[in-house]
């Protein structure tokens, strides 16, 4: 690993103020769960770290119905959360089943939401694809099993993060904090897709902080969050969904459908959602949602086996919203 | 820098800044704490920060300052070993043993948030631990042990 400075600032201020302009140059240090792992690798070499643990809040506010949850905070309070459990009940499905007890005991709100991908071109020194401001992606003639089927291209790297899906499901908005000040980001127009920004997968410039998830009140919502993985733990999800639905009698008035592991970016699907309103809830219509979900899939040479896992796991997250036993 | 250890205060230096296993390691000499893959994905490593079990290998020394360490060489009192390490021997849970420190710690991690877990529990605390030997059914066995044995308090 090459030598860093670390900085250990007292607030948010001094932690921005920390920051720098220029792309990977100085960074902010969360549970380092994903940047210090980057960092042994060689893969980004900031020359300054920012601790950020102490200068961010760490807990959990209520907020007009909602909840604001500070960026530091970690991933195992995350899950053990009864508030957030009792309003956002995916939010903390998502948590649990991220990483282990370790990552967990460290990794951060903040941290998970912008960690950089797991594609394996991404995370080895010798590839200098477009995520290290390379020119060219190398998964499309590569190996490419576990990459993007919806969106993708130019880089067809899938978002990494759990907690992304069930927060933009349930309509969060990212505070960020930069030199200019603070300014607030829905989840949906924070994560961008590689053709609006090929090196970086959403609009946190180097000198800003995600600083706080913002939660609205989640309403009257049925909630189902499901996840596939070659392994039972440690290890990232093939692809999983979160499902919202919010029901009238027995039909479907309102459903959110939103895809990790699947594009560049948290996907919502609004084909998913089309195909569940005014119908209630069953193995053939959760079937029919799951079909429209990936009516859009591009797969690659190896991954189109996600398509399919990737409409077990809508399926599976529609009934589990509906109460429904599922595998 | 100071960095309690094991009940102890002990003050290392951290001019560079460096991960908390190799202050462990080379300042310190507890050299029960193992490094594995060094990049976070075996858990060989691990130690408790504040009662909860953490990759030293992941976490800077200078984000501990404060808080409460306990390594593998801390679980012994007077003299005793720790129920877990009890436990590890009389089921012969190891085979090379260079995962075991870790396993106990984060064992130990485990029992102290959940006195009694159930063998599902068991398996969700202890995610984060490779054994290359394929030791886990004693592992296993030596977790409940354990955690049966009268003796423990969280």
């Amino acid at each position: 690993m090459k030598a860093f400075a670390y900085i250990n600032p007292a607030n948010e201020k001094e932690a921005v103020a920390a920051l720098s302009p220029q792309v990977e140059q100085s960074m902010p240090l969360g549970g380092g769960q994903d940047l210090l792992a980057r960092m042994k690798d060689y893969v980004t070499q900031p020359e300054r770290l920012v601790n950020v643990k102490t200068a961010l809040e760490s807990t959990v506010t209520p907020v007009g119905g909602g909840l604001r949850i500070g960026a530091a905070m970690k991933m195992a309070d995350v899950a053990e959360h009864p508030e957030i459990l009792r309003m956002y009940p995916a939010i903390s499905a998502a948590a649990i089943e991220v990483g282990t007890p370790q990552i967990r005991n460290q990794a951060t709100v903040g941290g998970n939401l912008n960690q950089r991908p797991r594609c394996w071109y991404y995370r080895n020194e010798e590839f200098v694809c477009f995520k290290k401001g390379g020119d060219r992606c190398f998964s499309p003639q590569g190996e490419n099993q576990f990459h993007a089927i919806l969106g993708a291209g130019p880089s067809f790297i899938v978002h990494p993060s759990s907690l992304a899906v069930p927060m933009l499901a349930y309509g969060a908005t990212f505070r960020l904090a930069g030199p200019k000040g603070e300014r607030l980001v829905p989840a949906a127009n924070y994560f961008t897709l590689p053709r609006q920004s090929l090196r970086m997968e959403n609009v946190l410039a180097p000198d800003e902080l995600l600083t706080h998830v913002i939660l609205p009140a989640p309403g009257n919502v049925k909630s189902g969050h499901y996840e596939v993985r070659y392994k039972a733990s440690h290890d990232w999800p093939i692809a999983f969904a979160t499902v919202l639905i919010a029901m009238n009698g027995s039909v479907v008035k309102e459903a959110k459908v939103v895809m990790g592991a699947v594009a560049p970016v948290p996907w919502r699907s609004a084909e998913a959602e089309q195909a569940l309103v005014g119908k209630s809830i069953t193995e053939a219509t959760a079937a029919a949602a799951a079909e429209a979900a990936m009516k859009n899939a591009r797969p690659l040479s190896q991954n189109g086996y996600k398509v399919d896992v990737a409409k077990t796991a809508v399926k599976r997250a529609i009934l589990r919203a509906a109460g429904i036993q599922t595998a | 820098m100071d960095l309690a250890i094991n009940g102890k205060k002990h003050t290392v230096a951290n001019d560079a800044p460096q991960m908390l296993l190799w202050v462990l390691r080379e300042q310190l000499s507890l050299t029960g704490t193992k490094y594995g893959c060094g990049e976070g994905q075996c858990g060989a490593c691990t130690v408790l920060v504040d009662g909860a079990p953490v990759r030293s290998c992941l976490t800077p020394a200078s984000a501990c300052a404060g808080k409460q360490i306990t390594t593998i060489e801390g679980l012994e009192q007077n003299g005793k070993l720790h129920p877990l390490q009890e436990a590890f021997l009389a089921c012969d849970a190891m085979q090379c043993g260079y995962c075991t420190a870790g396993m106990i710690i984060s064992a130990a991690g485990l029992l102290h948030k959940k006195p009694t877990p159930s063998h599902e529990e068991i398996l969700a605390g202890m995610q984060g631990n490779v054994c290359r030997c394929g030791t886990y059914p004693l592992i296993l066995d030596a977790i409940a042990k354990a955690a049966k044995g009268a003796g423990h308090a969280a």
